[in-house]
This record gives C-alpha cells, sequence and structure tokens, in this order.
C-alpha cells in the first residue's frame, strides 16, 4: 500500500465525518419542528401473505419494491406462507413479542376473536379518507363497527350453468326467482337431464351455500349481522331457510348420490359433473371455472357456462341483491406501525388492483380495477357485486369458527335426511352456547 | 438397538450361563447405573417430551374451553368429558368403533385363516399369490383410500362390475346411503390389512413342526380335525397377538375414513379418532378435543391392558416377568 492512496483514504475519511456531523447538525433540529413522528425515520414492515406460487408472489413482490422506491426509509420484507400453515402460526405469532406487521385476514368470526384478544390494530380512522372505494365488502372487515382489516380480492356465490342443456330444456332465461329455479329443476328433468344441480355434499360447505343465501334473502340485513355477534337465531327467518333447502331437497334436484361427492376433486366430483355437461348448474364460487378447468378431458374451461346469480325469494325480508361470498384481506397487529395502514392504501390502489386482476388469481375490489378482468361471466358476477346493497360472508366464516362448522355439519345433516330446519337452528343454537 | 441389546445381557443376569466363565468380571453397582442411565436415557428423553408430555398437556387442555388463541383462563372441569360423552355424534362414532372391531375379528380371522392355510399349501405360483394377497398393506392409506373413492364412485369400476356379470341389482350408493356406508368401509379396510394378518398366520403356520400333523394323520384325524386340534392350537399364540394388533388399529382408524368419506354422510362412518380431528383442529375447540382424545387414549388403554391381562397373559408371560425382574 502506498503512502498516496493512504492520504487518499485519510482525506476521504475526514469528509464522511463531516458529512456525518452535518447530518447529525441537521437531524437535531427536525426533533424541534415536529417532536412526535418523524416520517423519515427507517421503519420495517414484515408481511406475512399466502400467495407462495406465481403469479401472486412476484405480483406482491412488486407492489413492496414499488412501495419501497417512494419511501425509501421504509424496508418491507415479505414472509409467503402456505395458506394452511395461517391457521396454526398466526394464534401462536400474535401471543408472541414480534408479531407479523401486516398478516393474511379472511375476517368474520377468526377476526373478532383476535379483535377480542387485542391482537389487530384498529384502523378505521386511517382507511377512513379511502375504503369507500372498496365498497360494501369492507364490512366483513369489521369488528364492533371497527375496521380492523381491508379486503383486497372478494368472490361472490351463483349458479354456474351449462346454456347448451338449458336451452335444450327449453330455459330461456336464466331463474330469477326461487319458483322460476324450482321450476327449472323440473324441466331439466324431464328434457333428461340426470342430474339438474351437481353439488358437493361431501364437503358439506357446498350445502351450506343454499342455506346461507336462502337466509340472506329471508333475513333482514340487521339481523344477519346481528348473528354474527350476538348469535341470537330466534328469528323465524332461520328456520325458513331451512323449510326451502326442504323444498329444494323435496325436489330432489341433485345427481346420483350426491352426499358423497366432494366438490372439487376429480371428475365425479360436482365441479367435473358440470365441467363435462354431466350436470346442467352448480352453486359455487368465482372460482369454479379455474376448477372446472383442470376436471375436463382437455385440461380447458367447457364452452358455454353461463352465470347467474342467487334467485329472489318473494316475501323474504333481505333484498334480492344481496350478495353472499367471500373474500382474503390483510390486517395490521397490534405492534404494527403508522407505515403498515399506509401500505395497504397504496396496495389497494386502482392501479394496484388494475394489475391484481389481470393475473386472474381474484376479483380485485377497488372502484375502477374491474376493468383488469377480461372473463364475461366474472364480469357479470362484478356487475352483481358492485350493484348488491349488502354483501355477507359465508356464514362458517362470519361465525366463530365452532359455530360456523356446527352450522355446516347441521345442514349436511338436512341434505343427508337426518335433520329438519328447526333442528338445524337448534344445533347452532348450542353450539353457540357452548363457544 | 442391536448394541443395547448385547449390552444389557450381562446386566440382566443371563450371560453367565451362556457364556461361563469366558469374561469373568466384577461390576461394581455404579457401572450398571451408569450403564442404565446411557442406554436409557436418550430414548427416555425423547419419549417423554414427545409421548408422556403430550398425553399430560392433552389432560391439561381438557379441563378448559379453549380456542387455541389467547391464555387457557376458561376452566370447565369435566365439563368437555360430560359434553363429549352426551354428544350423539360422539357415542355414534363409539359404536361404529365397536363394530369395526367386531366385523375384523369375526370377518377377517376365518378369511385371513383360511387364506394363510391355502397359501401355505404347495401350490403353483405360491409366491405371486403371497405377493398379490400382501400388496395392499404396503400402499399407503391415501392412496388407498382414493384409489377405492374411484371404484366406488356412482357408475365406477365397481358398478361397472356387478352390471357386467349380471348383478346389476346389488348396486348401491356404497358411500352416500348412511346405511351402507360403514359395510363398505369395512370392505376397504379388510383389503387394505388382511395382507398383514395372512402374513402373520403364514410365518406361525410354519413354525408348526409337520410331524404332528402327520403323526395325527397316521392315527386316522382327517384333515378337518388336524386343522382343528393342532393347527388352530398351534396357531394360537400369532392368532391372540393379531387380534390385538387389530382391535388397536380399529380404534384408531383414521386415515381411510378421513380421506373417503370424512366420516359422513351425515357421521354414518364418524369413528373417534375422526371426530376428533373434526371438533378440535376444524372447529378450532382445542379444549374439547383434548378431552375427546383423552377419552379414546382411556379406552385404547383400558382395552390393551384387559386384553393383555386376560388373553395375552400366557403368552406373554415369560417376556414380561423376566423384564419386570
Amino acid at each position: 500500500m502506498t503512502a498516496l492512496t493512504r492520504r487518499w483514504r485519510a482525506a476521504a475519511l475526514l469528509a464522511g465525518l463531516v458529512l456525518v456531523l452535518a447530518a447529525c447538525g441537521g437531524g437535531s433540529e427536525t426533533p424541534t419542528a415536529d417532536p412526535g413522528v418523524d416520517p423519515n425515520q427507517p421503519v420495517t414492515l414484515t408481511w406475512w401473505h399466502n400467495a407462495t406460487a406465481d403469479p401472486g408472489k412476484s405480483y406482491y413482490q412488486s407492489v413492496a419494491t414499488a412501495y419501497q422506491q417512494a419511501h425509501p426509509n421504509v424496508t418491507i420484507k415479505v414472509q409467503p406462507l402456505q395458506n394452511e400453515q395461517f391457521s396454526t402460526k398466526i394464534p401462536v405469532a400474535l401471543q408472541s413479542d414480534s408479531p407479523p406487521d401486516i398478516f393474511q385476514q379472511w375476517g368474520g368470526g377468526q377476526l373478532a376473536d383476535q379483535v377480542q384478544a387485542g391482537k389487530v390494530q384498529d384502523l378505521t380512522e386511517a382507511v377512513k379518507p379511502w375504503i369507500g372505494s372498496v365498497g360494501p365488502a369492507a364490512s366483513n372487515w369489521q369488528v364492533d363497527g371497527k375496521q380492523y382489516g381491508v379486503p383486497y380480492t372478494f368472490g361472490i356465490v351463483g349458479f354456474w350453468y351449462n346454456k347448451a342443456l338449458f336451452q335444450k330444456a327449453g330455459i330461456t332465461t336464466p331463474p330469477a326467482t326461487w319458483e322460476d329455479l324450482l321450476s327449472a329443476v323440473q324441466k331439466l328433468k324431464s328434457a333428461g337431464v340426470a342430474a339438474p344441480i351437481a353439488i358437493g355434499s361431501k364437503d358439506k360447505w357446498p350445502d351450506a351455500f343454499y342455506w346461507d343465501y336462502l337466509a340472506l334473502r329471508l333475513c333482514s340485513q340487521e339481523v344477519m349481522q346481528q348473528s354474527a355477534s350476538d348469535y341470537n337465531f330466534d328469528d323465524p327467518c332461520w328456520t325458513k331457510a331451512g323449510d326451502m333447502v326442504g323444498q329444494l331437497i323435496d325436489a330432489q334436484p341433485f345427481q346420483k348420490g350426491f352426499l358423497a361427492t366432494p366438490a372439487q376433486q376429480g371428475a365425479g366430483s360436482s365441479a367435473g359433473l358440470l365441467a363435462n355437461g354431466k350436470a346442467a348448474m352448480e352453486l359455487q364460487g368465482h372460482w369454479n371455472p379455474g376448477v372446472m378447468e383442470s376436471l375436463t378431458p382437455d385440461k380447458k374451461a367447457p364452452d358455454g357456462l353461463g352465470w347467474f346469480p342467487f334467485p329472489s325469494v318473494s316475501g323474504g325480508a333481505g333484498k334480492p341483491d344481496a350478495a353472499l361470498g367471500g373474500g382474503d384481506g390483510f390486517s395490521c397487529s397490534f405492534k404494527a406501525p403508522p407505515a403498515c395502514a399506509d401500505f395497504l392504501k397504496f396496495l389497494l390502489s386502482v392501479d394496484n388492483q388494475k394489475r391484481f386482476g389481470e393475473l386472474n388469481i381474484g376479483l380485485p375490489l377497488a372502484a375502477g380495477a374491474e376493468a383488469g378482468v377480461a372473463d364475461p361471466n366474472l364480469k357479470s358476477l362484478l356487475d352483481f357485486r358492485s350493484n348488491a346493497s349488502f354483501i355477507q360472508t359465508y356464514l362458517d366464516v362470519a361465525y366463530a369458527t365452532s359455530v360456523g362448522q356446527a352450522l355446516n355439519d347441521a345442514i349436511a345433516q338436512q341434505f343427508a335426511g337426518q335433520l329438519d330446519p328447526p333442528g338445524v337452528v337448534d344445533a347452532v343454537k348450542s353450539a353457540a352456547a357452548s363457544r | 438397538m442391536t448394541q443395547a441389546d448385547t449390552a444389557t445381557e450381562p446386566a440382566a443376569g443371563r450371560a453367565p450361563t451362556a457364556r461361563p466363565a469366558a469374561r469373568p468380571r466384577r461390576r461394581r453397582p455404579g457401572r450398571k447405573h451408569a450403564e442404565l442411565a446411557l442406554f436409557l436415557g436418550p430414548a427416555l428423553v425423547v419419549y417423554s417430551m414427545f409421548v408422556m408430555l403430550p398425553i399430560g398437556l392433552a389432560f391439561y387442555y381438557a379441563n378448559y374451553r379453549w380456542s387455541g388463541l389467547g391464555p387457557l383462563t376458561n376452566y370447565v372441569g369435566l365439563d368437555n368429558y360430560r359434553r363429549a360423552l352426551q354428544d350423539p355424534v360422539f357415542l355414534g362414532s363409539v359404536r361404529h368403533n365397536a363394530i369395526i372391531i367386531g366385523l375384523s375379528l369375526t370377518l377377517q380371522l376365518p378369511i385371513a385363516l383360511g387364506l394363510a392355510v391355502l397359501l401355505n399349501a404347495r401350490l403353483r405360483g405360491r409366491r405371486l399369490l403371497r405377493l398379490v394377497v400382501f400388496a395392499p398393506f404396503v400402499l399407503s392409506e391415501v392412496i388407498t383410500g382414493v384409489i377405492w373413492l374411484l371404484i366406488l364412485q356412482p357408475d365406477g369400476l365397481a358398478d361397472r362390475t356387478f352390471q357386467a356379470v349380471g348383478l346389476g341389482g346389488l348396486v348401491q350408493l356404497w358411500l352416500a346411503d348412511r346405511s351402507i356406508v360403514l359395510s363398505t368401509m369395512f370392505v376397504v379396510v379388510t383389503w387394505k390389512y388382511i395382507g398383514f394378518a395372512i402374513i402373520l398366520f403364514l410365518a406361525g403356520l410354519q413354525g408348526i413342526p409337520r410331524e404332528l400333523a402327520e403323526a395325527a394323520e397316521v392315527d386316522g384325524a382327517s384333515k378337518l380335525r388336524v386343522f382343528r386340534h393342532i393347527t388352530v392350537p398351534l396357531l394360537g399364540p400369532t392368532i391372540r397377538v393379531w387380534a390385538f394388533l387389530s382391535i388397536i388399529g380399529s380404534l384408531q382408524l383414521f386415515d381411510l375414513i378421513w380421506i373417503m368419506t370424512l366420516g359422513g354422510p351425515a357421521n354414518a362412518s364418524s369413528m373417534m379418532a375422526t371426530y376428533m380431528v373434526d371438533r378440535g383442529f376444524r372447529r378450532y375447540q382445542f379444549g374439547y378435543g383434548s378431552a375427546v382424545a383423552v377419552i379414546l387414549f382411556l379406552i385404547s388403554f383400558g382395552i390393551s391392558l384387559a386384553y393383555q391381562r386376560l388373553v395375552l397373559r400366557r403368552d406373554i408371560q415369560g417376556a414380561l416377568t423376566r423384564m419386570a425382574g
């Protein structure tokens, strides 16, 4: 090492020292201006999400990178986790001293449990300026009227149907009322369709879609929302929902041996029956085309599929444009810095949501992001969602897990002819009592 | 394992007779204890941490109502046990387990015994047949479940086969009919596990000296009498051990049921283990699930103890008493 380089080094060191001193001098001035929060203070956000595979994984990474570029003081540590791991990892992490700042949140009863334990940040004030663009689905991430999380995707349950089979049975317009649906079942049967409706009763939750939706049509919005907090099921609308489910079961619209049919596995599943033209319709989530794709011989989603919303029920206290669905969101944990809420705002921006919609892995929520969705059926589903006066999460998610699963079990028993409508309500009541 | 066996053998006091005076060793009592600690210690630590501690914790959690989130605060005493024992679904599960045990002992035993005797005889392709009979046991439960799901689905292989041989009238909704699903599941369980019974019995049969049967035949005993009075009694220890394994396996039946029916339709094929997982992990009732686990544990433990005391006593007498000594 020569003397020259050594001297250069000393000079560089001196220059550096001067810079640091200058920086310190500058820094000492700011606290006098704003002693509270320094917006430029370095912040680290840890983010647990469930997109372990592309395209979701790289999409989230790109959102985090873009946010870091706009806010150089923020570092986001992105941690993708298997979806199933959340149910065990989140409770443990939330009890520890270092929970993730942002984590996957499905809302409903599980969120209520976390809020009750004091583990989730109240975002009401922070999101007030922009939460309106998310639409009514956001209410499913509220507890006692306060916003504890924000959804970024939300799908609606509705009927997927085979247009050719409907035509063959002489059904020109999709059923709009409950009576229409029942008569469509009869028409399909007389036209020789063995399974007018496919259902995956082995998994129980597809049964619950019928019961949930009928309850949503028959019970008022207040009763639906109250039930998730006070677990009062005394309103006669609950039993009525079961009665109408019974009406449908009595019409025998389902495929042979439906009690043992899975919803999504194999060509013999309910989605497979619809995909391969063996059944005329199925009440399912927005994911159904993607599921059907893998169940056809040529691995392509079947042509000639249509979508129509759950029919209206005359005389019900619920509105015909109320929708049942479910979605994914994020919450900020109790220790998260304010940057967490700001990041959620960025994630829910129209541009980011539009990009999300183009990935075809979920339906974006932000107003104006629908342009990213191309499929005509998903578009009609989105139309129904954006015009919905009220959006209810699947009841098994909306209720505490023990109550929600008990409800699904009880409904499955009704489908198997083992429980009458009042029995279903009683089963839910007793599950709620021993919650 | 073998290392530990040979090393503890002298300590058990059998070595002097086996190897007299070859290596006369005087042992200090401290050394024996050190040896015990060295060889038993690690296994004991692992066993306590991963078997005894979880069992203890299950007993502890069973006293609480607990969703898995937050501290254990809601102490309910024995209420979880009371609820389980009053739940018709749980009682139904216990009954289903009992039915599977009963059917296993009464139907699998004669079938397995017959096939074992057959495969023990000198016939062409015996090795191949033995392989075929044993093959299902090697398959994992998950694969077995999926294969049978495909076979049994409506208009699947089972239905088509019945129709092809003119027995279309016998076709049932194998998994969707509540009154049939348990029998269907028993057939699948039998298909899966009978190979194990046959292999056990074959091994037992090979341990029976041929001279006994020959002597009886010389004395004029018929084949049936030889089977009844020589084969079966001498196969007794094997049969009793198989029955024990079969009972314990039936009590813990889970994988096949979970994959094929999830305990349905409407709980018609639920087992104690599927009920426990459903209530514990699907409903997030970890306290209640623990109570069910404790009940399952006590039933299995009680049956095991009773069986060892009453049935296996003769077979394991020497082994147990010597081990204890």
